[in-house]
């Protein structure tokens, strides 16, 4: 845990030179949790405490990624291209722990504290697992600091500290209250995940025997004294090591059976979040430390087109609501590694409008079916019907955000897939064209039986019937609440589309341009230190 | 002496892999542990090798064993051995309900192989009854 004391030292002491306070706030998104977590320790038989210092810390984070990213956005005409570098504890570069802010990284920064804000509210509401543990809101607090710190970091070795937080609190989620299907589940869950940090430590090693760095943009300028091969086999490594993470074809397999079984708000925060860090990790190291020849360009295609197709006929065969939008989960992991695989612009602003776009809809859909859950008592499409007469309220936050998913022309997801999609026949990538718009498809398929299945036709359950009949279930109103304003934020991609679009190709084009980057981080290490 | 590490991580790798693909958490667990130690002692091996410590000012800094690698290899020492922890815990808690600490297969998957299993069972059964008809005519 040294990596992790060393960045709770740094606050005070920031030493990037020219840009004045604005660089203090790099590390917030860090500190802040992890400080809120300390305290909600200290406060854990006063719940009402608790869930203020929560929230309060968290609608902070919101606060200040609004800024930072604003900030960022406007430094194009700087020398440093629009990226905020920390140096934590005034180390210089190579030798101490980068923290680095680009357009992606701030973009990520903001629409996750935006979900982890709503989803505590949505827990709060809810009065189960939250009230129930006096460990739920330290934990999450927890993973809300491993999130933020596994975007902001520029360094490998951090990553790998930035995702054990971020998995530790997981594990805990995950398990809250011990059911025997929680403690199975969970078994496989961390046992692979496991798996993957060692793995992740295995690759470091060897990168670091290699190249005598951990630091990414150091990494990066000396990746290319490597014969090709190395750079190649690196490159699958990492691939293979985010891939568990994020869950792509073939290793997706824990996904399905493990993030349902947790509680309501826990699967909401997991499906919006947790897998998008590994997409998040596999563009970011792609993109910043390999050459052009070590991209796996085909490979990725290949393996985004089978994870949209798995992802999408496993939806289809479920019947737990929550499973059904546990498999989706993985055959849009597939759109993103498509836009990544295309290697040009067009397609990697695509694919991080995409990640922006599926963070908030999916979210809003898992919120939507604890909704569901509550008032009719179970989620198995074969025994609930008729929603869409006892509960019109909960049928229009559903359609929302499941038209944007199927991507039906004007919500986000339109736009989203639309972008892939223009980005893939630019690129003249016939094949993963036919595949993602056949999933498009199916996808809409999926949305539609699960429409007519919980919100038309009747209850198959007796019990569910008389219970939806009476009307007797009130929803919590803070439940209700948050999840209108996550749908609320998955409309409002749509009517800032354009704006937001820009966004991600200024990103995309940061990205593609690394040596903005490596300028950033080495080149503030020379003034600092020189 | 590198050489010597290697073949340790090599055995530990080896080890951990077929420990991991039993069915029972004790032993998964011990799995994870061993490649856990062969990860780090690759970690360590990753460093410039032999040295002396490095205390500044104690000797000329060329002759310095690299800290770094140890210093990772410590955070990662740190990290396993709390997950193992909790894996243990969870363990605990499987043998509390279960009394056994046997993996199980997903809940649905077993829904999926039982119908293909009654599915082939009905099959057999269709066939063994056409030839008890064909028996009967004969």
């Amino acid at each position: 845990m040294s990596a992790l004391t060393s960045i709770g030292f740094l606050g005070a002491d920031v030493t990037a030179p020219g840009s004045g306070s604005f660089d203090a706030l790099i590390p917030l998104p860090v500190i802040l949790p992890l400080i809120a977590a300390a305290l909600s320790v200290v406060f854990a038989r006063l719940r009402n405490v608790q869930r203020v210092i929560s929230v309060v810390a968290l609608l902070g984070l919101v606060a200040n990624n609004i800024f930072l990213l604003t900030r960022v956005d406007q430094a194009t005409g700087d020398a440093i291209g629009g990226i905020a570098v920390s140096q934590a504890g005034g180390w210089v570069a190579p030798l101490g722990i980068s923290l680095v802010v680009d357009r992606l990284a701030a973009i990520m920064l903001l629409v996750s504290s935006l979900m982890l804000v709503s989803v505590l509210v949505y827990a709060i509401g809810q009065h189960a697992e939250e009230r129930r543990f006096a460990s739920f809101h330290p934990v999450y607090l927890v993973l809300a600091a491993g999130v933020s710190a596994s975007f902001i970091t520029g360094d490998l070795f951090n990553l790998f500290v930035a995702f054990e937080m971020m998995l530790v609190s997981s594990y805990v989620l995950l398990t809250l209250g011990g059911r025997a299907g929680q403690v199975r589940s969970g078994m496989s869950y961390v046992v692979i995940s496991l798996i993957a940090s060692t793995f992740f430590i295995t690759a470091l090693a060897l990168l670091y025997s290699a190249t005598g760095t951990v630091n990414m943009a150091e990494l990066a300028e000396r990746m290319p004294e490597l014969s090709s091969g190395v750079r190649v086999g690196f490159s699958l490594l990492l691939i293979a090591v985010f891939g568990i993470k994020a869950g792509i074809f073939p290793l997706f397999f824990w996904l399905p059976d493990s993030y349902p079984t947790a509680p309501n708000a826990v699967t909401a925060i997991f499906a919006g979040l947790l897998t998008k860090v590994g997409v998040y990790a596999i563009i970011r190291t792609q993109l910043l430390i390999f050459p052009i020849d070590a991209q796996q360009g085909t490979l990725l295609l290949v393996v985004a087109g089978c994870t949209m197709l798995v992802g999408v006929l496993g939806a289809l065969s479920h019947d737990d609501l929550q499973r059904i939008l546990s498999f989706h989960i993985i055959s849009h992991i597939g759109y993103m590694i498509m836009g990544l695989a295309l290697f040009t612009l067009a397609g990697i602003a695509g694919a991080i409008f995409y990640v922006v776009h599926h963070i908030v809809v999916k979210t809003a859909l898992f919120l939507v079916a604890g909704l569901v859950e509550r008032k009719a008592g179970s989620d198995r499409l074969s025994r609930v019907g008729g929603l869409v007469r006892s509960a019109p309220m909960i049928a229009v936050l559903f359609a929302l955000p499941a038209l944007s998913i199927a991507g039906i022309p004007p919500f986000s997801g339109f736009v989203a897939k639309f972008a892939l999609v223009s980005a893939g026949i630019e690129a003249q990538q016939w094949g993963i064209v036919v595949v993602s718009l056949i999933v498009s498809l199916l996808t809409m398929y999926v949305m539609g039986r699960i429409w007519s299945n919980v919100f038309w036709g009747q209850p198959e359950d007796g019990e569910i019937a008389e219970r939806l009949e009476s009307g007797a279930t009130k929803l919590p109103i803070l439940m209700t609440v948050s999840t209108v304003v996550v749908v609320g934020l998955s409309v409002a991609l749509l009517v800032f589309a354009g704006p937001l679009y820009d966004l991600a190709e200024r990103a995309a084009a940061d990205l593609l341009n690394p040596q903005g980057y490596i300028d950033a981080v080495l080149g503030s290490h020379s003034e600092a230190g020189g | 002496m590198s050489v010597l590490l290697a073949f340790a991580a090599a055995m530990l790798f080896g080890t951990g892999t077929w420990l991991l693909l039993q069915r029972r958490l004790s032993r998964i667990i011990v799995g994870v542990g061993l490649i856990g130690h062969g990860s780090n002692i690759l970690l360590l091996t990753s460093g410039s090798g032999l040295g002396l410590p490095p205390i500044l000012g104690s000797a000329d800094p060329t002759d310095f064993a690299d800290p770094l690698p140890q210093a990772l290899a410590l955070t990662s020492i740190v990290i396993t051995f709390g997950v193992t922890a909790f894996l243990f815990a969870l363990g605990y808690r499987s043998w509390k309900l279960t009394n056994d600490d046997i993996v199980e297969d997903d809940v649905e998957d077993r829904y999926i192989a039982r119908r293909a299993v009654d599915a082939e069972v009905a099959e057999g059964e269709a066939a063994e009854r056409e030839r008890a008809i064909e028996e009967d005519r004969v």
